[in-house]
């Protein structure tokens, strides 16, 4: 094998693995915050809910929890899986898994915000829902840009449990070409790739912070 | 009764809790167009609570409340039974409430913390409430500040833009929650200058404040609570020179600060 054709595989694991990672935050972030209101809720049941979710998926392996994704539906109720299925347990179990710790860093978030906001909204006539999406979201995600940044940053790394799955991401790749070649290059390679990427994440999230230093 | 003298607040026989403790035991007051109340006392007498209560930000747990004659909350069988949510919203309009710690809302320039509730409101558009929020800040003093962010400001300053932000809503009555009690001494003085000015301007107000003396100017009619009832009241004369022990203590205590 070549250094192109090697190029091209580790290429095709690449493009999987920034597909893992750009769906994994485009669902979970969301799933997180209704997780957030769930585990703040006044509803007892739903509170409990939503509590012992966050605990088991931030309490069990993460390779774990794509393996009972992926094989559950079989095992459980004999439903046929396809090849296809894969990739979709593999997003699924990432996005299950980061809502928990998004909801967690969240409610943190919303928990922290003076009370004094709530109610001079109320006193201006700020709806329910006015309130929370024009005065204390904006201010939320301003206080837990720091720990989501932690978050996006292992989830970089933690795309390669995908492998778990056989889902032919950046990692995988690299395994594969890497013990049919006898060297390690493959696996430096991905190394390098995955800190450039996490480079790149921090410069994102930085800028972030400074677009929103223009108030305290 | 003349249009002049319509009542704007009623407030009564609040009664207020919270768990065991019983902060307001039996509070009522009428509050007219054009007069300013205020309310003194010792810490703990219940005196923002009350204002708590009338802004709906706490619920009595008996009395009566109403605004312009249309009820908030009505006493039923020793409770006091409210209104539903739209139409407490609706009475939200009636007034307003000044803060201690000022509540801007720090992710908003001096004029958008204005200019948003005005606007959400529904009776004006961008343009309109913009000039209203400018007009507002140049009479406050505050023009060159409009695209400022509260933390750029001193407290005073942001006391005063607080102040344009309930006023930008054109209430009935304004209430003012212990305005000074976070501003040191010198800038005290700007934002009681303001209240005055509204004063003059026939601004309907209730006042909870520790500046006795500034209470005992600007008031029409001062109420002296203590442990959650009212242990003097009346104009600033009676209640400064009433043979109230307690009242003459707390007054000539504070005064000699």
């Amino acid at each position: 094998m070549n250094l192109e054709t090697m190029v091209l595989q580790l290429g095709s694991g690449m493009l999987v693995t920034v597909e893992i990672f750009v769906l994994t935050l485009i669902f979970s972030l969301p799933l997180g915050l209704l997780v957030s209101f769930g585990r703040m809720s006044k509803n007892k049941v739903v509170m409990t809910i939503s509590k012992i979710y966050i605990s088991i998926m931030r309490g069990t392996p993460l390779m774990l929890q794509l393996l009972v994704v992926y094989f559950g539906p079989y095992y459980l109720f004999r439903i046929k899986i396809g090849t296809g299925y894969r990739m979709v347990a593999v997003i699924i179990g990432f996005v299950l898994n980061y809502a928990a710790y998004f909801a967690e860093i969240y409610r943190s978030g919303i928990e922290s915000m003076p009370v004094g906001q709530y109610e001079a909204a109320r006193v201006l006539g700020y709806s329910s829902g006015q309130t929370f999406f024009r005065i204390i979201f904006p201010q939320v995600v301003k206080r837990i840009l720091p720990p989501v940044t932690n978050e996006v940053i292992t989830l970089v790394k933690d795309t390669s449990l995908a492998f778990a799955l056989a889902v032919a991401e950046m990692f995988t790749m690299a395994k594969q070409v890497a013990s049919a070649q006898t060297t390690v290059v493959p696996l430096m390679a991905a190394g390098l790739f995955y800190y450039v990427f996490n480079l790149l994440v921090a410069f994102c999230m930085e800028r972030l912070e400074k677009s929103m230093a223009y108030y305290r | 009764m003349s249009e002049q003298e319509k009542t704007i607040l009623s407030i009564s026989h609040m009664k207020k809790s919270f768990d065991e403790l019983e902060v307001i035991r039996d509070f009522s007051l009428k509050v007219r167009q054009g007069e300013v109340v205020s309310i003194i006392g010792p810490s703990g007498s219940g005196k923002s609570t009350i204002l708590r209560c009338a802004s709906l930000l706490e619920w009595m747990d008996d009395g009566e409340l109403s605004y312009l004659g249309e009820y908030a909350a009505k006493s039923e069988g020793g409770k006091s039974v409210y209104a539903s949510k739209a139409e407490l919203r609706r009475l939200h309009r009636h007034f307003g409430l000044v803060f201690q710690n000022f509540n801007l809302f720090p992710h908003y320039s001096v004029l958008k913390n204005i200019t948003e509730p005005v606007i959400l409101q529904g009776n004006m558009d961008k343009a309109e409430a913009e000039n209203k929020a400018l007009s507002l800040l140049e009479r406050l003093g505050l023009k060159d500040k409009a695209d400022a962010y509260p933390f750029q400001l001193s407290g005073g300053q942001q006391q005063r833009v607080s102040i344009a932000r309930a006023l930008a809503l054109s209430p009935e009555i304004l209430f003012f929650d212990e305005p000074t009690s976070a501003l040191d001494p010198e800038l005290t003085g700007e934002v009681l200058k303001v209240i005055r000015s509204l004063a003059d301007e026939k601004m309907t107000m209730v006042i909870v404040t520790h500046e006795m003396l500034f209470a005992k100017e600007l008031s029409d009619r001062i109420i002296f609570m203590e442990k959650g009832v009212v242990a003097a009241e009346g104009t600033p004369e009676e209640v400064f020179s009433t043979d109230n022990v307690r009242v003459r203590e707390f007054i000539g205590k504070v005064s000699t600060l």
